[in-house]
């Protein structure tokens, strides 16, 4: 546990008068608030860090009490009996500006444990001055997922505060998206709706396939012979192998689509998207005498060298 | 409440502690959508989350109606940005 400066979190002086703090989280507040920086786990974090300090700041016994004992917090026990019998109030925060607090729309907003030594729990916090909370909190969470796991639609149960949630996910969810499981977040207050949960999906490419959507891109590497004669290649895809013919003459670099062989496309049953392959033509290395010979008997019998 | 899919105006309201006519203004500036139940105002609970933004904007920050719906359409931006940015990166992690 670490000391805090609030002062600092503030951006003012200690020597900052009662109008100065206000001025100060006012300013930082609107830069920093959840609602303007949706997503943003590190403002949210400030945010919070910037009510902690307005809290004890904007609260002259709590500000004394910072400004005797702050540093030395592990002593502050110590502080003046009449002071250890100060009850927390459980003013909004903001205090007399009449700023209060985030009610319902965050989770997560539990003071520091510094804060919780130096002024003991924040009793009051949740009361927020009368304001009803009317819907549950909304949660969020990441998922971390394979690319081949999400070939085909998974049921998983994930642990979210506590509890077991069974979850669908439906073949083709992309990187970076986000579902919603509505009803699943924190329980409402006075009868209001739950919050809902919110699950950022991180998918870990697993496999050699590069994916653009419902659409899967993979280089072959194709051996100089079978592009020059033709033949046939076996392909791994995600759904099997496939046995392909590679026609005479294959250039370098060309491109072979095997249409409904990509990705399934999310919520869309049965559809999936293409496999574009692109033939790279390996030359052969470390050529014996006798393949040299027979090379340079290939380029004689080429007039043009082509 | 009275629908699973529908709050009541007026509950929402009281709830939290503002004036109706603060509810009235942010559909004014179309920022919420009332629909009217048998004489009574209800919205969905859909746009729940939306609106207890909108409201915290104006009672915790201070921010006026036409702050409000700049904000909300500035955040609204920033949310298809966001989405481009995921749709770029992953197409980026191709080229990898």
């Amino acid at each position: 546990m670490d000391f805090i400066d609030y002062y600092k979190v503030l951006e003012i002086d200690k020597s900052a008068k009662e109008a100065d703090i206000k001025k100060a989280y006012r300013k930082l507040a609107r830069k920093y608030h959840p609602d303007l920086n949706p997503n943003d786990d590190s403002a949210k974090k400030r945010f919070q860090q910037i009510n902690e300090a307005n809290e004890v700041l904007s609260d002259p016994e709590k500000r004394a009490k910072y400004d005797k004992y702050g540093k030395d917090w592990q002593h502050a026990d110590e502080f003046e009996k009449a002071q250890q019998q100060y009850q927390y109030q459980g003013q909004p925060f903001g205090g007399s500006s009449g700023w209060q607090d985030t009610g319902g729309g965050y989770s997560d907003n539990d003071f520091s444990d510094f804060f919780e030594h130096m002024f003991g729990g924040a009793s009051g916090r949740g009361g927020s001055g009368g304001r009803v909370k009317f819907r549950g909190q909304d949660i969020n969470a990441e998922l971390q997922l394979k690319l081949s796991d999400v070939f085909t639609t998974q049921k998983q149960t994930v642990t979210v505060n506590g509890k077991n949630i069974r979850l669908t996910i439906p073949a083709g969810v992309e990187n970076g998206q986000t579902i919603k499981i509505a009803g699943y977040g924190g329980e409402g207050m006075n009868g209001g709706p739950k919050g809902d949960l919110y699950i950022t999906f991180n998918i870990i490419n697993d496999t050699d396939f590069k994916r653009d959507g419902s659409n899967l891109y993979k280089t072959i590497e194709l051996d100089l012979y079978t592009a020059i004669l033709g033949g046939e290649v076996i392909v791994d895809t995600l759904s099997g192998k496939v046995r392909l013919k590679v026609p005479e003459g294959t250039q370098n670099e060309s491109k072979v689509k095997l249409k409904g062989k990509g990705f399934p496309v999310y919520k869309m049953e049965g559809e999936f998207g293409d496999l574009y392959l692109t033939y790279k033509v390996k030359i052969p290395t470390h050529l014996s005498e006798r393949q040299k010979e027979l090379f340079k008997e290939l380029q004689n019998l080429s007039k043009d060298g082509k | 409440m009275e629908n699973e899919n529908l709050i009541s105006v007026v509950h929402f309201c009281d709830c939290h502690g503002i004036e109706f006519s603060f509810i009235h203004s942010l559909q004014d500036y179309g920022l919420v959508e009332i629909k009217q139940v048998d004489e009574q105002e209800y919205f969905e609970t859909e746009v729940l989350q939306n609106v207890e933004s909108l409201v915290r904007l104006h009672q915790e920050l201070g921010v006026n109606l036409e702050g409000i719906d700049v904000i909300s359409n500035l955040l609204q931006r920033i949310k298809l940005l966001q989405q481009q940015l995921t749709k770029m990166q992953n197409q980026l992690s191709f080229y990898d």
